[in-house]
């Protein structure tokens, strides 16, 4: 089954746990490409560069920021591959944004 | 039902197929006999309309194919036992249903609806909700496991110990919706009780090496011990203190405490036994002057070191002010209270004021009676607040 990990972070200047994210977050990609249960994934730019797009009465209409104003933001996403939702669980569990933030584990819907 | 879901793999076809196969038995047995393997003859004849019906509506092709190629045996009247493979997949119901991913309250109506006999309309009554929300819970959750990919399965080994303290948490949640719903007011909401004493017997049966599930059964025994004297003829709470011991379940006692003697000599006591172990000193005590308090407080002691909650402080300040002395009880309320994690909890207010009023100090107690009354839930815990604050305004 395919999941979308939505990497969130909360928002709050950490350095610590930056440079923890850093340290691991090598590592965890290295194991979970190498397990097959990570298909791709990428780290994002801040909302800072984010720019929102709609089309309202044939109008596109730019917004500059995120989709939802809020303290915590998506800084990544993954797609994964996994047996079941046990298996995804524990590959966002080892994500090293996960002790800091959050990580939304999402399955596919079936095309 | 567990083996349909096994083999088929869709709650709802599951469900009904095996709606239809009991409605079959009572048809059938009255004229045929009971088979020698009921569960076997149910199977099999739920799993043949279930074919049917996939068969009539063209779904899903290769399901069908492995539902209709398994081996059937020829004569379910007469079939060998196949009783293990039934209770390994009641296990896998039970864990699949408590999976952490659902939402609580999904999982709480989702094993009472697949492992009892209640139906949608009887658990809505029971949490009191319309039949339609529940529906909707049940829905919700059977799309969840579906869709999302939890797995239909007893854990992994790596898994076990936290799921099965879900499986545990969710029984004792329904057993104490059903405890605090008051006497004769609603059987419905009282036959939780059943149901999750039920339960938690079944899980002591499918996980013989697991202490805890007897810690649980025998907690909830000693719990359901005491329902008849827990309320006086006005549906007020009598305390513990005030209860007539005459009117506790000699049976259950003694069946709970055998189970908890049992789980403890394995040497790994959890929560669930520590907890048990504490009711039973209650239990056991013929009359309250009797009651171990030095034994409670430690135990409340072991429990911490387990699960390191202010509730659990709490319940052990008031071991330790039966135990050492109200000051020194008293004292570890104040600390509780001072770091503010109880704030809303109306049970930190009611024992300070029960602590106070002890000590003699009304003027004080009155003042924490109205901050617990300021907080309390159910209406019978209010009335016994008002009472015990009238005692102390008056003194």
């Amino acid at each position: 089954m395919k999941y979308m990990l939505l990497v969130c972070a909360d928002g709050v200047p950490d350095p610590v746990a930056d440079r923890e994210i850093e340290e691991r977050i090598g590592p965890w990609i290295e194991e979970m490409d190498r397990r097959g249960v990570r298909l791709e994934g990428h780290p994002l730019q801040s909302v800072e560069n984010a720019t929102t797009v709609r089309v309202r009465d044939g109008e596109v209409v730019l917004t500059d920021g995120p989709f939802a104003e809020t303290k915590e933001f998506i800084a990544g996403y993954d797609v994964l591959e996994c047996a079941d939702l046990d298996e995804a669980i524990e590959v966002a569990a080892k994500h090293p944004v996960a002790k800091y933030g959050t990580i939304e584990v999402r399955p596919f819907m079936d095309s | 039902m567990a083996t349909l879901i096994k083999r088929i793999g869709d709650w709802d076809l599951a469900e009904e197929c095996a709606q239809e196969a009991f409605a079959e038995a009572l048809r059938r047995w009255p004229l045929d006999g009971v088979p020698r393997n009921p569960g076997a003859w149910l199977t099999t004849v739920a799993r043949n309309r279930a074919i049917d019906r996939l068969r009539r509506e063209s779904r899903k092709s290769e399901l069908l194919a492995e539902v209709a190629t398994e081996p059937t045996t020829s004569d379910p009247m007469n079939d060998r036992d196949d009783e293990p493979e039934i209770e390994d997949d009641r296990l896998r119901l039970i864990f699949t249903c408590c999976h952490p991913a659902l939402p609580l309250e999904g999982r709480v109506a989702l094993t009472l609806r697949t492992l009892t006999g209640l139906t949608t309309a009887e658990i809505a009554r029971a949490f009191l909700v319309s039949e339609p929300t529940m529906a909707k819970r049940l829905v919700r959750a059977k799309h969840k496991i579906v869709g999302a990919g939890i797995p239909y399965r007893v854990p992994p080994a790596q898994l076990l110990p936290e799921r099965t303290a879900g499986v545990l948490a969710v029984l004792y949640l329904l057993f104490n919706e059903g405890y605090v719903a008051s006497g004769g007011a609603d059987l419905i909401r009282a036959n939780l009780c059943h149901e999750a004493i039920r339960l938690a017997r079944a899980l002591t049966q499918l996980m013989p090496h697991e202490p805890e599930a007897r810690g649980l059964l025998a907690l909830m025994l000693l719990h359901h011990a005491r329902r008849a004297a827990r309320l006086d003829r006005s549906g007020d709470l009598v305390t513990l203190e005030d209860q007539d011991r005459g009117r506790w379940d000699a049976n259950e006692i003694t069946e709970a405490t055998a189970l908890l003697d049992n789980a403890l000599r394995e040497g790994s006591a959890g929560p669930y036994q520590l907890q048990a172990a504490i009711a039973a000193c209650h239990a056991t005590a013929d009359r309250p002057e009797a009651t171990d308090w030095v034994e409670i407080a430690g135990l409340y002691e072991l429990l911490l070191e387990l699960v390191p909650t202010p509730v659990v402080e709490l319940n052990r300040a008031v071991a330790v002010a039966m135990a050492r002395g109200l000051d020194e009880g008293l004292a570890l309320v104040d600390q509780l209270e001072s770091s503010r994690s109880l704030q809303s909890y109306y049970l930190l207010h009611a024992t300070r004021a029960d602590l106070l009023r002890r000590l003699e100090r009304p003027a004080e107690a009155a003042v924490a009676y109205r901050e617990a009354l300021e907080l309390v839930g159910s209406d019978a815990e209010r009335r016994f607040l008002e009472r015990r604050l009238a005692e102390v305004t008056a003194a």
